[in-house]
């Protein structure tokens, strides 16, 4: 018998994803994956998953997962409310569904994005070696939709207990970056970054975190179109940072300030439109 | 040659041609540890192993590039799009004549980037040599056919992008469930010819 859970309602954005499908960029393909990794594989490891099996990245909770057989779930990310069939459960744990359960995910308190294993893990078809959705090149299934069945793979005895605390998304970041590989397009880059600061825009997406606030003065002109990697700080002519998340364009034309480390990448992906942005520039 | 910081463990490699491009990635290649290789027009990205990367460059020969076999693509276009007066202007010219510039030239693929089958096409007439748009759109429709800098390329799928648009084309350049996934592949000759 096929294991499969059906997806009753999608919350604002669901979409399959794993680690991605990082090597393929000079085919100009994203590296997409779980902007906030650590959560992903978190719940992998509560579920007895391996850590690279596919699950859901959830754009403010919402979800309601209906277990068609019965399974083991686990929801991370920031803390959010969950319950079982009505009845209060915790996010962050093993929780054991019976066939036809309901598990309902609130809105998280912080923070964007929720995750989710199912012991077996989501089976969809790979694309260049994996599930992921990037939204940008369309590569990988289309986000999902209400009333969505997704077929699981076999289950693995689950590993116990995992103790790691809920992201939590501060209302002010200072995120670190190295400088280069283009400061020098800027005017004392290290200084602007330093006195800078921002909020995340509500036009910021899987592809990048777009910031508004000062204006990074820049040299005029362009580049030859080169490549980059997660975490580019990228500044168009227009001096508003634009920080590359998962699903960037593997090449761009605007010099990138600065990189940010991709340890601290995932509180920019998990950063609300409205948070505080300063940076922090290390050697 | 200069190398520059990219983050903790990557590095740009800056040339001066597409040829030093190609000696760049062709050193670089099967490396051990190396994550990601992005050959672009005058850099080449490269993550992982940056030790024995720095190794290899040490002795370098910029001069040689690999052999090629160039396939000769041809691309109907469109010529509709929503810049085409502007780039007209800039080149001081008609939109017919940008059409006309634009179909008489021959490119070449010279790497993919930006996106899935996006290919970066050399051999664009000086006067369509034209800067990138001030603030980029945030939706790019489909086969579009677009112009920045010394490139034309044709967009495979709706995305981000600042470059002025002409055209558009209705061929599939990017299907990541084929054999051969990118219409486009670096190397072809390709044409432009009106739809």
């Amino acid at each position: 018998m096929t294991r499969t859970v059906t997806i009753l309602r999608t919350g604002p954005q669901a979409l399959i994803q794993d680690l991605g499908r990082p090597g393929n960029a000079h085919l100009g393909v994203p590296p997409s994956g779980a902007v906030d990794p650590h959560s992903l594989t978190l719940a992998n490891r509560l579920v007895g998953n391996d850590e690279t099996a596919a699950g859901l990245e959830l754009l403010l909770g919402g979800a309601h997962i209906r277990a068609e057989v019965s399974c083991t779930i686990a929801v991370t990310g920031p803390g959010v409310e969950v319950r079982i069939d009505g009845r209060l459960a915790d996010s962050h744990q093993p929780l054991h569904l019976k066939q036809n359960a309901t598990l309902e995910i609130g809105t998280p308190d912080t923070g964007l994005r929720t995750y989710v294993a199912i012991s077996g893990g989501i089976q969809t078809p790979e694309e260049l070696g994996s599930r992921s959705t990037d939204l940008l090149s369309g590569i990988g299934p289309d986000p999902l939709r209400d009333n969505d069945v997704l077929t699981l793979g076999p289950p693995k005895p689950a590993n116990g207990a995992d103790v790691v605390p809920p992201i939590r998304i501060l209302q002010t970041l200072v995120i670190p970056i190295r400088l280069g590989p283009r400061d020098d397009w800027f005017d004392d880059a290290e200084t602007q970054l330093r006195q800078g600061s921002w909020t995340v825009s509500d036009r910021s997406n899987r592809v990048g975190a777009r910031l508004q606030g000062t204006k990074l003065n820049r040299r005029d002109g362009e580049i030859p179109s080169e490549g980059m990697i997660t975490g580019a700080v990228q500044v168009p002519p227009d001096g508003q940072p634009v920080v590359f998340l998962n699903d960037h364009p593997t090449t761009g034309g605007y010099p990138v300030i600065g990189v940010v480390d991709c340890d601290h990448l995932r509180f920019l992906g998990q950063a609300r439109p409205g948070t505080r942005i300063r940076f922090r520039p290390i050697d | 040659m200069l190398l520059r910081r990219c983050g903790t463990d990557a590095l740009l490699v800056e040339v001066d041609s597409l040829t030093e491009v190609a000696a760049v990635r062709a050193a670089l290649q099967g490396i051990h540890g190396v994550e990601e290789l992005v050959p672009a027009a005058r850099t080449v990205l490269v993550k992982g192993a940056l030790q024995q990367v720095r190794d290899a460059l040490k002795d370098i020969d910029l001069t040689k590039a690999p052999a090629t076999h160039p396939r000769e693509i041809t691309v109907p276009v469109i010529y509709d799009g929503p810049d085409l007066d502007l780039v007209a202007e800039t080149a001081q010219t008609t939109p017919d004549g940008v059409v006309k510039l634009h179909t008489e030239a021959t490119y070449e693929v010279a790497f993919c980037g930006f996106a899935p089958g996006f290919a970066y096409l050399t051999g664009l007439p000086k006067q369509l040599q034209q800067p990138r748009l001030d603030s980029p759109r945030t939706k790019v429709p489909q086969g579009s056919v677009g112009i920045a800098g010394e490139f034309t390329a044709a967009y495979p799928r709706a995305t981000p992008g600042g470059w002025r648009l002409i055209g558009r084309t209705e061929i599939a350049l990017f299907d990541p469930k084929a054999d051969v996934p990118a219409f486009l592949q670096p190397g072809d000759q390709v044409r432009f010819v009106i739809a």
